[in-house]
């Protein structure tokens, strides 16, 4: 079924991942399976059969590969797609900073899974956040809608700045949970996103090399180019988001606050723990605490204007998340805490690492954190909470 | 039936590179381009033929190049050229351009996987069995015995025969080529770009400085690899069809020995086991010729 008009569908969050990849119109989508991510290639490979989808599907050796077919393929002026998770998103790690120095605006999605060792499957969203000094721009979602709408937004930004766009949703809470999902007309997304076709690329008629050995000082000056392009991308994504909100009628901003109104404290999170402190947000306001949410969605560039703007004038802020660098902690916590160094009337900064390894973390336990927060003084590390 | 082939010098090759005089991997570097022609773009990882490639802002080619990562070539021209295909540029050539390290050892695994794909390219190997680039180190290409940087008293296991591999992956093209027989080269190069899928050529390039050679040895160097047997030159078609071209001539494998400083230390005992091992590989191509109804079972072993 080609989507011409408008479609309600019930998907997992990976299967409108697909969805929104067909509705982009790549080219080129060299891929190699992984668990949580399989279904995403899967699903392509059906839209293909059933001659929805046109589109070369190389399937790669592995996700190393897949990732330098991207990059040539975006050099060669082709729109590119690639999905992957844990284990295959560390193997692309030295081809990451390949894509974001040759400045091909590859969108690619990454189911977040622990890493090894020992091996699980489980949501842990350390695989991306490890990538985050590769040159990448991050979004991290917490539904099958807003996976389908941010990958369709990110091809826009991407091509924009001319820079690498990873789409983050994590393992089984969103890539393999049913929703009801609004499927976009063809049509309308054509209009939204123009199609990709770069003056400058891989052409003997055009006759421009790629990453030839260079000094110090063009060195400097490319990495320096990047990041004024990174410097960019708040705006731009505030921006496709709102052109987004016009034309589809759903828009997420790059930092969202939720029920805010005079917070005592906000629970900062992102991904599929922002929608669990949603209701936990619910239930603390029903009780007569005054908290807050404060979702980040772009973590790379992390939107630092747009971070103080949402937590100004909130005494406490907690952080609830699910990932570990060992000898810093929380990676959120940390990131959140340079962003507001410095801020007048800087807010007192808590940190939890509750949910690593996949561990649930409900409603309930959030409530008794953030409740735990508001009692407590924080510390400057970040602590483990089971 | 050695054909007689006029390399057509179509001037894609530009002076002025960086390789050291009398570079072999140079040369083989010219033929080869030159033969693609300026309608291809060419893939060049790490290795000394990226600092022949030139350092940014100049190029000694007039073919876009991009300069990947080692291990990654075969990914990287199969993208190109998918990418060329969607927009219907099929007409382009892609061409890889890789080292002996970045083929036989870390590129590897995507050579094979491109090879299972039957990826649209040609891959050239530029074989000066060893990493040069990083100060003449062992590769999987290093020949038994010779010493190395990191195989200083002689490498202990024998060379990998790449182009056995590439044809049991039954691939349209494998062949080996090297600059001492350029009109040999430059008509597989030729044969090997008019044809589809994938299309392997190794190329034997003596390195002055990895090897110990003298600046003008590298074109004799060469010659002698063949005629010893050592590198013979060959065709596979779709994996079973070879066809040698130029074979031993029985010239022991001392005189290809003796000009180069990687295998001086070597005693008569170490030479005479070399020779067996030679003539043994040597009869055993000669036996997969033998063995395939439509092959010359004697190619040119003499011309
Ligand atoms: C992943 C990775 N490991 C190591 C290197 C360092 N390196 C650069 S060139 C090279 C050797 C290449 O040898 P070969 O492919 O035979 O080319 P040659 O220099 O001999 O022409 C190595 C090991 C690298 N660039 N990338
Ligand atoms: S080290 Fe060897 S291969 Fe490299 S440029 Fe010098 S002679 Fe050529
Ligand atoms: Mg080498």
């Amino acid at each position: 079924m080609t989507v011409t008009t408008e479609t309600r569908m019930l998907l997992t969050g990976n299967h409108a991942v697909a969805y929104a990849v067909m509705l982009a119109r790549p080219a080129v989508v060299p891929v190699y399976p992984i668990t949580p991510q399989t279904p995403i290639l899967e699903k392509i490979s059906d839209l293909q059969l059933a001659g929805e989808f046109e589109v070369d599907l190389m399937t790669a050796e592995s996700e190393h590969s897949a990732m330098t077919a991207c990059i040539t393929a975006s050099l060669t002026g082709a729109r590119v797609f690639t999905a992957t998770a844990s284990q295959g998103l560390l193997l692309m790690h030295e081809m990451l900073h390949f894509a974001s120095g040759a400045r091909t605006p590859i969108v690619m999605m990454n189911v977040n899974r622990t890493v090894s060792s020992p091996w699980g499957f489980w949501p842990d969203q350390t695989d991306s956040l490890s990538q985050r000094d590769t040159g990448w721009i991050q979004y991290y979602t917490e539904s099958a809608q807003e996976s389908l709408d941010t990958v369709i937004q990110a091809y826009r930004v991407a091509e924009q700045v001319m820079l690498p766009t990873m789409v983050v949703h994590e393992a089984f809470y969103i890539s393999h949970s049913l929703e009801p999902v609004i499927v976009p007309a063809q049509d309308a997304v054509d209009a939204y996103l123009p199609p990709f076709d770069p003056a400058i690329r891989l052409d003997p008629d055009i006759g421009r090399s790629w990453g030839n050995p260079v000094n110090q000082e063009l060195y400097f000056r490319f990495r320096e180019a990047v990041g004024g392009s990174m410097d960019t991308v708040p705006g731009l994504a505030v921006e496709a988001d709102a052109e987004y909100g016009r034309a589809f009628g759903r828009s997420y901003g790059i930092v969202e606050r939720y029920r805010m109104e005079e917070a005592e404290i906000a629970i900062v999170a992102f991904g599929a723990m922002a929608g669990t402190a949603r209701v936990a947000v619910d239930a603390l306001r029903a009780a007569g605490v005054a908290a807050g949410l404060v979702k980040v969605k772009l973590f790379r560039p992390f939107p630092i204007e747009a971070v103080r703007e949402a937590v100004t004038g909130v005494p406490k802020l907690v952080v609830i998340e699910r990932n570990f660098s060992p000898g810093a902690g929380g990676i959120l916590h940390q990131e959140l805490k340079a962003a507001l160094c410095g801020m007048v009337g800087l807010p007192k900064v808590h940190g939890y690492m509750a949910g690593v390894g996949g561990v649930n973390v409900s409603p309930k336990r959030i409530e008794e954190l953030t409740r735990e927060a508001l009692a407590t003084e924080p510390v400057p590390q970040s602590v483990w909470r089971r | 039936m050695r054909a007689n082939y006029e390399i057509d010098e179509a001037g894609v090759f530009l002076s002025g590179h960086h390789a050291c005089a009398g570079c072999g991997e140079a040369l083989a570097v010219r033929y080869v381009i030159n033969t693609m022609g300026p309608r291809t773009i060419a893939v060049v990882p790490p290795s000394c033929i990226a600092i022949i490639a030139g350092l940014q802002p100049n190029s000694s080619m007039h073919v876009p190049i991009v300069h990947g990562t080692l291990e990654s070539s075969a990914a990287a021209a199969a993208g190109i050229k998918r990418a060329l295909v969607s927009q219907g540029k099929d007409d382009v050539n892609v061409l890889v351009m890789a080292g002996d390290g970045g083929t036989y050892d870390i590129g590897f695994q995507a050579l094979s996987g491109a090879a299972e794909r039957n990826e649209d390219m040609v891959y050239v190997c530029m074989d000066n069995e060893g990493y040069m680039n990083t100060g003449a180190q062992k590769s999987g290409s290093t020949p038994h015995l010779a010493s190395t940087a990191s195989t200083p008293g002689g490498k202990l296991t024998g060379k990998k025969n790449i182009a056995e591999i590439m044809a049991a992956h039954r691939i349209p093209y494998v062949a080996t080529a090297t600059v001492g027989y350029p009109d040999d080269l430059a008509r597989k190069v030729a044969k090997a770009r008019d044809m589809k899928g994938m299309r392997f050529i190794v190329v034997l390039t003596p390195c002055i400085d990895g090897w110990g050679l003298s600046e003008n040895a590298a074109v004799g160097v060469s010659r002698l690899a063949v005629e010893t047997g050592i590198f013979p030159l060959i065709e596979v078609e779709d994996g079973v069809r070879y066809t040698i071209n130029h074979g031993s001539r029985g010239v022991p494998v001392e005189r290809y020995f003796a000009g180069q400083k990687r295998f001086r230390h070597l005693g008569p005992e170490q030479i005479a086991q070399l020779q067996a091992e030679v003539d043994e590989g040597w009869s055993l191509l000669k036996s997969r010729v033998e063995c395939d109804p439509t092959g010359d079972p004697t190619g040119d072993p003499t011309g």
